[in-house]
């Protein structure tokens, strides 16, 4: 293993030193918990919007705590939901009364520390609702969509419940949009290298040199197949179509389109791929209505990246275009 | 051994349980890479080194005094699913030795049993789903039965860590049905749960640490 770190159990508590200080315009941390919320909470008459996760995800999840996006994080070790006291902590950092919205990915660890957050929460008199999301086609069948992990389209999700929250939405309504979103939101991911959790040292999988993982997660979890390389113009068709089928995407509909990098692959040729999404999206007489290129949610280093589309109406196109302060997204 | 536990025995196996995860750590990573992703036996280890850094605070509690110290330590400290879940494990024991002076055996199944039922309700699985209730759930199960024969403590104990290593070597057969490691499937054939094996080496520990008097 060759990376940047010192001891690998402090990973964690050093990057958050490092990012506070570079980004402490937008955040501060909670004590003694390791929450991150933004500065300003609780924003007066605004549902709280609170996410969490392992880290490890960079710039996901504290890169977009902000104006028109998350209001808290709970930071978890790499790869590790983060425990119930800092969930709890989040809730009752950002709450103003109006409510707060837990969303997270469909992970075990995270639902149940949620969960039990949920609950002391509740115990304090704070009204929280969670939305999980399930947005990775690779990882079940369609008949057992919801145990499908969550991956990158919570950033989708995360924009949706903050503008909604930014617009005066209450609780409910929050909820209804990111739920709306997750339903109408599929991924599909492909790595060409695995990535190492420091504290363990070896690689989550490996491949041979003309091969790829396919539908891998973005913790590096096994996918459903190692294929053959392909160049970008195939394999982002193959995933893009595996995608469209997964909900029926008419002629005529107006469509999010996330190329979303997995760390260690080049926004050139995350370009280069959504530059074939494009036109499969011209040729099935999609209409793209808002495109993503970059790196949102990553699985630390490994090469690869994935394929989001979004079905779009009015209400979520208006909520994606509406404006955001984040340190890793502003519009 | 005298026939009830005493909170000085239970202060020493939490101990025991501690250097039991610190010396096989590595293996349990090594079991949780090849189906999930690895990090099992540094989470533990992180996890158990903090509650034994702040042991010497919950000495000279009562038991349900230590066990919840320990309890929302697990809890708190590292997060992920085995966080919730051993943390919810300790708490429950101490709920359920709540106003107990001397933990009979009577009292140590009712103890397991509520530990158990925290264990269901919020992790949800079951047994044969390939997860540390393969482990907890038999090992029970033996609690109960020792109880019903009218053995001693010591030979419940030692039928405990019997059963519990039982139900941890049965996740071999098994496919997982929850958790990260389901979305492989048949791929987890032949592989021992990452779980299961640390509940194994959190109950073993636990009952040798209490054997001792």
């Amino acid at each position: 293993m060759k990376k940047f770190i010192n001891d690998p159990y402090d990973v964690v508590d050093e990057m958050v030193e490092g990012f506070l200080d570079v980004h402490s315009q937008y955040v501060r941390k909670l004590e003694p918990v390791r929450t991150l919320v933004r500065k300003d909470a609780p924003v007066p008459d605004k549902v709280g919007i609170v996410t969490g996760g392992g880290s490890g995800h960079k710039p996901a999840f504290i890169g977009f705590i902000g104006e028109g996006m998350l209001d808290a994080v709970a930071v978890g070790e790499i790869f590790t939901s983060p425990p119930p006291l800092a969930c709890f902590e989040a809730a009752k950092a950002v709450d103003s009364g109006k409510g707060v919205l837990f969303l997270l990915g469909n992970y075990a660890g995270d639902v149940m520390n949620f969960q039990m957050a949920a609950d002391m929460a509740k115990a304090e008199g704070i009204a929280v609702e969670q939305v999980i999301s399930t947005d990775d086609v690779g990882s079940a069948p369609k008949e057992k969509a919801a145990n499908r992990r969550g991956v990158v389209g919570s950033f989708l999700g995360w924009k949706i419940a903050g503008a909604k929250a930014a617009a005066g939405g209450s609780l409910e309504e929050c909820k209804a949009a990111v739920e709306k979103l997750n339903n109408n939101t599929r991924t599909l991911g492909v790595a060409l290298s695995p990535c190492t959790v420091p504290a363990k040292g070896t690689p989550t999988f490996t491949l041979a040199d003309d091969e790829m993982e396919y539908a891998v997660g973005h913790h590096g979890e096994p996918g459903t197949a190692k294929i053959k390389m392909m160049s970008a113009d195939d394999i982002a068709e193959k995933m893009t179509m595996e995608v469209l089928e997964d909900l029926p995407f008419e002629a005529g509909q107006e469509v999010a389109v996330l190329i979303n990098g997995l760390g260690g692959t080049p926004h050139i040729e995350l370009y280069i791929c959504y530059r074939k999404v494009k036109k499969i999206m011209d040729k099935q007489g999609l209409k793209i209505g808002r495109s993503y290129v970059g790196e949102f949610f990553t699985g630390l280093e490994m090469a690869g990246f994935s394929v989001t589309l979004t079905r779009l109406d009015d209400e979520l196109k208006a909520l994606l275009a509406a404006s955001a302060n984040t340190p890793y997204y502003k519009l | 051994m005298n026939e009830s536990l005493l909170p000085d025995q239970i202060h020493r196996a939490i101990d025991y349980i501690c250097d039991a995860i610190e010396q096989e750590k590595d293996y349990l990573s090594e079991l949780d890479g090849a189906i999930g992703d690895g990090d099992h036996g540094v989470n533990m280890a992180k996890c158990f080194r903090e509650v034994k850094k702040k042991l010497p605070e919950s000495q000279g509690k009562d038991t349900e005094g230590i066990l919840k110290d320990v309890g929302m330590v697990v809890l708190n400290s590292v997060g992920g699913a085995m966080g919730a879940l051993y943390g919810t494990f300790f708490l429950k024991l101490a709920q359920a030795s709540s106003g107990k002076k001397a933990i009979q055996l009577n009292d140590l199944v009712e103890m397991f049993q509520t530990a158990e039922q925290g264990i269901l309700d919020i992790g949800k699985a079951k047994v044969g789903d390939k997860t540390l209730v393969d482990t907890l759930s038999p090992a029970v199960r033996s609690l109960e039965d020792s109880r019903d024969k009218g053995l001693s403590l010591s030979e419940a104990l030692t039928a405990l860590e019997t059963a519990a290593k039982m139900g941890m070597e049965s996740t071999k057969d098994m496919i997982a049905k929850i958790g990260r490691a389901s979305r492989l499937g048949e791929r987890t054939i032949g592989h021992q749960d990452a779980g299961a094996t640390s509940c194994y080496l959190i109950l073993s520990a636990m009952a040798r640490g209490l054997k001792v008097t």
